[in-house]
């Protein structure tokens, strides 16, 4: 698939905006595109055709009357379907959301619009955003537009391939503990996981509220920033929502490394004493490393660091998110909305309803969570995993105190074949660098950096204090532009 | 760090029955291997000491978060009043009367 | 009619009205009382707060629980709440929610938001019109739960066909009062829930209406023998749906528990609902297989920390409490049962005003008990009404005559004495009215002989008999006490 065809969203708005084409015409294009190709990827649930038509017409009304359509003026963005649409379907992936339509937009969908930008469908996801390859998908996988034989990574699978694919410039995931950046690196596009707070979860179906963001996917750091900007600020309908004004980013991009301090995370970096650890890929674990020397050529002082409590993260993420999930999720019991098989007392229809309903890893965690909440273990479980949460905070407060930013790889590997990881732990571990970061609600990005295995793509990640995506994105931008000179250079030593 | 007793499959029954999923004998034995498992990743915690340590269940320490006591303002972005009562009620799997229908609190046992 | 889980161990007895326990033994009663916060909006959500309307018209797309929406907090339900705990002298504290999770069609959510280990308020007491004293463990916010209709034959829920749910209701503030195991009698529970309703009408937390549910009582009972200190196995008694069954239901539950005891049984941690028509209570669900609630901090939610400045704000705009209301009248030596009625009936600040005038303390709380029940009784002049005390006291209006001036000053304003005039009251005179009561006695030897030589009994009966001959020799116009005191006088000389 060449994206080379499709333009950027920062090309669009401007065209948009100077009349140099219609938000129409945009739509039109990526409509196309979708219809033509989608078949293959299953990026989408819903193509959202007629509410982007008309979306575009009263764009290229506003562009014709003169009045601003928006820093997003025409710019199709495909958003994960478990984000609220008014009028449109939001499934979560699940049979038991499958038909219902929700009476209201969310917070992000709101601004989206409210930027010029056009709603152009609802993409696939692991089921209730639960797993990490889009697999667990009620509706089937998406495959990955790299190498359709293999997953996309998840829960965010279907948002990162259709920005892959070309069939939106920009996307919208939600990330609970790796969702937009491990379907990024898998991908090969840019995922970004803002400060836990700074983006509005209004209207974002709950897995783990504590955990969950919202957070664009893009072909580049630039059109990260342009869609992070439209999408960050407060929100009076979030109580978790940060109320200082967002501080845009898109200014302090460009402006480099020079004189960063950037540690890289031993306990991430899939290197234990010298050799490659269990489950990381050497390709993956040497992309880092040059990473990490693109960002010291680029002015950056690079060191090693440990974070001890970091190998924790994973054991406290399988308690707090399933606990959260398996509160978050007793609301579809087949009362007010979505699926319902019937019983002969309220108690039984509900069971019966969510048997029906949720799929196997939907239930396996919100049985883990259950348990983990309950009388007796509350205090060895989710009581704990609350205090490692804690002391993760700590650590990374304290590493902060001398290093601005941190390196690791976003995902052990690359993108697997469907299939290759059907045991749950195994899945699990796929979250290992990512986790972390939603555990302390710090921002993170992930940016394509080489190639791995089988000449796939390979994510790295950048991980920041509270609020430090200025930062993170200038970081971003140098290992971009790092990226597309090794890329040409092994080009150029291919003799082509 | 005290070993943990493996999950057993009255656990799983039990907790399945408190989540209001149904399980059949086949689901038990998966599940029950399947939940141990994770439970053994979480036991992985032991190796620290958080005793002195407080919980966090919010990453960014905010407090007092409120809204003003009055309705919403405008009607439509929020889907307000009637909208939002016609939407949610065609929403509704089972309504009569404005109202969602649900079978008998107690009946047949289960 | 019994209910399965009622074996045949649970002897439960005949209903009965209010009795005491047999001898030797103590009721011990700890009463959670649910009031509905008087917002406009509810707890977390922007619909409205409103009683009655038609069946899901006050939902929004939060208190419905749509998959995707956020709580937040209303302001004025934690200053509510506030005032609440200031009321009732409790520490107010940091707080959290907590979510209690366990299905129920009737909550969207299939979790309350409440309050758990770390409540807004603990720690007060509340102190009752007749000197004793309840504690208050905490007073928490929560949600309420919308209302299902039971659909069939009887319209009970043992043979509900099926039922309907209205959200209307769902996620309405509630504060939760939970007092502590000092309640030792049926009319002592009686006595709280009244005041602690008037505490809460008073200071505008709620409407207090136990019969529109925006009162709940629920009460925890269990009994003991008289000198033990121990708490036994409590049931909670749900249903209770006013102060008479309040008490009904108190009584029936501690004389089943004694019962139980004495045959050598004892009751079973449950919850118990009161069935007024019955006179009884009967079994719900067991706390034995009692739901694992699995509390845990709401993480939608942050963490409330009332500052000093405005918990200070909300209390000095407190509005003056039933319990220094009466004791404002106390202090001006009123009985204590004639004090209580006037701050009930919301007349305490009349009384006080036309005491304060100068009038008779014991004759301005009797009209307020007899006479005022009335309409409008609040927009009487304190110092018109205390004039018409003084006119009463002195003499030149009786008991009678006061109160048809007190009615129509009620009713129509204006001045006690013009009022009098225009009635043609006009006190008599002394002197002719002791003429006029030797002349009674001239004319009445026999009974007058029985008067001064009888016994009690006889000297009552004939006191009876002069005073109605003077007062129709009078037509009416004779001060009662006057005579009385002249027929004693005479009696004596
Ligand atoms: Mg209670
Ligand atoms: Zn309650």
């Amino acid at each position: 698939m060449s994206d080379a065809q499709m333009p950027t969203a920062a090309e669009i708005a401007a065209d948009v905006r100077t009349g140099a084409t219609t938000a129409i015409d945009v739509v039109e294009r990526h409509l196309a595109l979708i219809a033509s190709s989608d078949t293959e990827i299953h990026a989408f649930h819903t193509v959202a055709e007629e509410a982007a038509r008309s979306a575009a017409a009263g764009v290229d009304e506003a562009v014709a009357a003169g009045r601003d359509p928006g820093p997003l003026a025409g710019v199709p963005v495909a958003i994960k379907d478990n984000m609220c649409t008014r009028g449109i379907p939001t499934t979560c992936s699940s049979k038991i959301l499958e038909n219902w339509v929700p009476p209201y937009d969310a917070t992000v969908v709101t601004r989206l619009r409210e930027a010029g930008a056009i709603v152009i469908g609802k993409t696939n996801l692991d089921e209730f955003a639960m797993g990490s390859s889009t697999e667990n998908s009620a509706f089937g996988p998406t495959r990955n537009p790299v190498d359709p034989t293999r997953v996309p990574g998840g829960s965010s699978g279907g948002s990162a391939a259709a920005v892959a694919a070309g069939f939106a410039p920009l996307s919208l995931g939600s990330d609970t503990g790796g969702s937009i950046r491990q379907p990024a690196a898998l991908c090969g596009v840019v995922g970004m996981k803002p400060t836990y707070g700074s983006v509005s979860r209004y209207g974002l179906v709950a897995f783990a509220s504590s955990l969950d963001q919202i957070g664009p996917f893009s072909t580049s750091v630039a059109e990260s920033a342009l869609a992070f900007d439209v999408l960050a600020g407060p929100d009076g309908r979030d109580s978790t929502s940060i109320p200082q004004p967002h501080q845009p980013v898109l200014p302090v991009l460009g402006e480099g490394v020079e004189g960063l301090r950037i540690g890289i995370i031993n306990e991430l970096s899939g290197r234990a004493g010298g050799d490659i650890a269990e489950g990381f890929e050497s390709e993956v674990v040497a992309q880092a490393e040059a990473a990490a020397d693109a960002l010291t050529a680029a002015g950056a002082k690079v060191d090693e660091v440990s974070i001890p409590s970091a190998v924790a993260g994973l054991s406290a993420y399988y308690m707090i998110a399933p606990a959260e999930a398996s509160s978050n999720l007793a609301r579809y019991d087949g009362v007010r909305y979505g699926l319902r098989h019937d019983g002969p007392n309220t108690a039984s229809m509900m069971a019966a309803s969510r048997t029906a309903g949720f799929g196997d890893e939907v239930k396996r965690r919100i049985m883990v969570g259950t348990y983990a909440l309950s009388a007796g273990y509350y205090d060895a479980f989710y009581g704990k995993a609350q205090r490692i949460r804690t002391l993760m905070i700590t650590e990374f407060d304290k590493v902060y105190e001398d290093f601005d930013l941190l390196l690791s790889p976003t995902s052990p590997c690359v993108a697997f074949p469907f299939g290759a990881k059907a045991d749950p732990i195994t899945m699990y571990y796929n979250d290992v660098c990512t986790i972390p970061s939603n555990l302390t609600g710090h921002p993170a990005i992930s940016v394509p950096f080489g190639t791995g295995e089988a000449g796939l793509p390979v994510g790295v990640q950048i991980l920041g204090p509270m609020l430090a995506e200025g930062a993170i994105y200038r970081a971003a931008e140098v290992l971009e532009q790092a990226a597309a000179k090794l890329a040409g250079a092994s080009a150029n030593e291919g003799g082509q | 760090m005290a070993s943990r007793e493996p999950l057993t499959r009255q656990d799983v029954t039990d907790v399945a029955e408190l989540a209001l999923l149904n399980l059949s004998d086949d689901d038990l034995d998966r599940y029950t291997g399947q939940l141990d498992a994770v439970f053994d990743l979480a036991s992985k915690l032991d190796q620290f000491d958080v005793s002195e340590v407080p919980p966090t269940s919010h990453p960014f320490g905010l407090v007092n978060v409120f809204r003003a006591d009055s309705p919403p303002s405008s009607v439509g972005i929020d889907g307000t009043d009637d909208n939002v009562r016609q939407e949610a009620l065609a929403s509704g799997p089972d309504v009569e009367d404005n109202q969602f229908k649900v079978p008998p609190a107690l009946g047949e046992s289960p | 009619m019994s209910t399965q889980s009622e074996t045949s161990t649970q002897t439960d007895t005949e209903p009965f009205e209010e009795s005491v326990l047999p001898e030797g033994w103590e009721l011990v009663v700890g009463l959670e009382v649910h009031a509905e916060l008087a917002t406009e909006t509810k707890m977390f959500s922007p619909a409205k707060n409103e009683f009655g309307g038609e069946p899901n018209t006050n939902i929004h797309p939060v208190c419905l629980g749509l998959p995707g929406t956020l709580p937040v907090v209303n302001k004025k339900a934690v200053e509510l709440s506030i005032r609440v705990g200031l009321a009732l002298g409790c520490t107010i504290q940091r707080c959290i929610w907590a979510r209690k999770n366990y299905f129920y069609p009737d909550m969207p959510k299939d979790y309350q938001i409440s309050q758990y280990d770390q409540p807004l308020n603990v720690d007060g007491r509340l102190d009752l019109p007749s000197g004793s004293s309840v504690g208050i463990e905490r007073a928490h916010m929560e949600e309420d739960t919308g209302k299902s209709t039971h659909i069939g034959t009887s319209g009970r829920i043992h043979d509900a066909g099926y039922s309907l749910v209205d959200y209307n209701r769902a996620g309405v503030p509630l504060i939760e009062i939970v007092s502590r195991p000092d309640i030792r009698g049926p009319e002592q529970a009686k006595e709280y829930v009244d005041e602690l309703r008037s505490i809460l009408v008073t200071i505008g937390a709620s409407d207090g209406k136990m019969e529109e549910g925006s009162l709940r009582v629920d009460a925890n009972v269990s009994v003991r023998p008289v000198g033990s200190d121990e708490l036994r196995t409590r049931c909670e008694v749900k249903n209770v749906n006013s102060l008479r069954s309040l008490g009904r239901a108190i009584t029936y539950e501690a004389q089943r528990h004694v019962d139980l005891y004495n045959a050598g049984d004892s009751p079973r941690l449950e919850t118990r609902h009161w069935d007024e028509e019955d006179g009884r209570t009967r079994s719900g669900r067991s706390k034995e297989d009692a739901e694992d609630y699995r509390y845990f901090a709401d993480p939608d939610l942050v963490p409330i920390e009332p500052s000093k400045e405005w918990i200070d704000e909300i209390r000095a705009a407190l509005p003056a409490l039933p319990r220094d209301r009466r004791n404002a009248l106390l202090a001006r030596n009123a009985d204590p049962h004639a004090a209580a009625m006037a701050v009930a009936r919301d007349l305490d600040r009349l009384a006080l005003d036309a005491i304060d005038a100068g009038a008779d303390v014991d004759s301005v709380l009797k009209h307020v008990a007899n006479n005022l029940a009335v309409d409008g009784a609040e927009t009487l002049d304190p110092a018109a009404f205390a004039e018409l005390v003084k006119m009463e006291t002195g003499g030149a209006l009786t008991a009678t005559q006061a109160k048809q001036v007190l009615a129509e000053m009620v009713e129509k304003g204006g001045e006690p004495a013009r009022i009098a005039q225009s009635h043609g009251f006009e006190a008599m005179d002394t002197g002719e009215l002791e003429s006029l009561v030797d002349q009674v006695i001239a004319d009445n030897p026999e009974e007058w002989e029985r008067f001064v030589g009888g016994d009690d009994k006889a000297r009552q009966k004939m006191q009876g008999f002069f005073t109605g001959q003077i007062m129709k020799a009078t037509k009416g116009q004779a001060d009662g006490k006057i005579v009385n005191q002249l027929l004693m006088a005479k009696a004596k000389s």
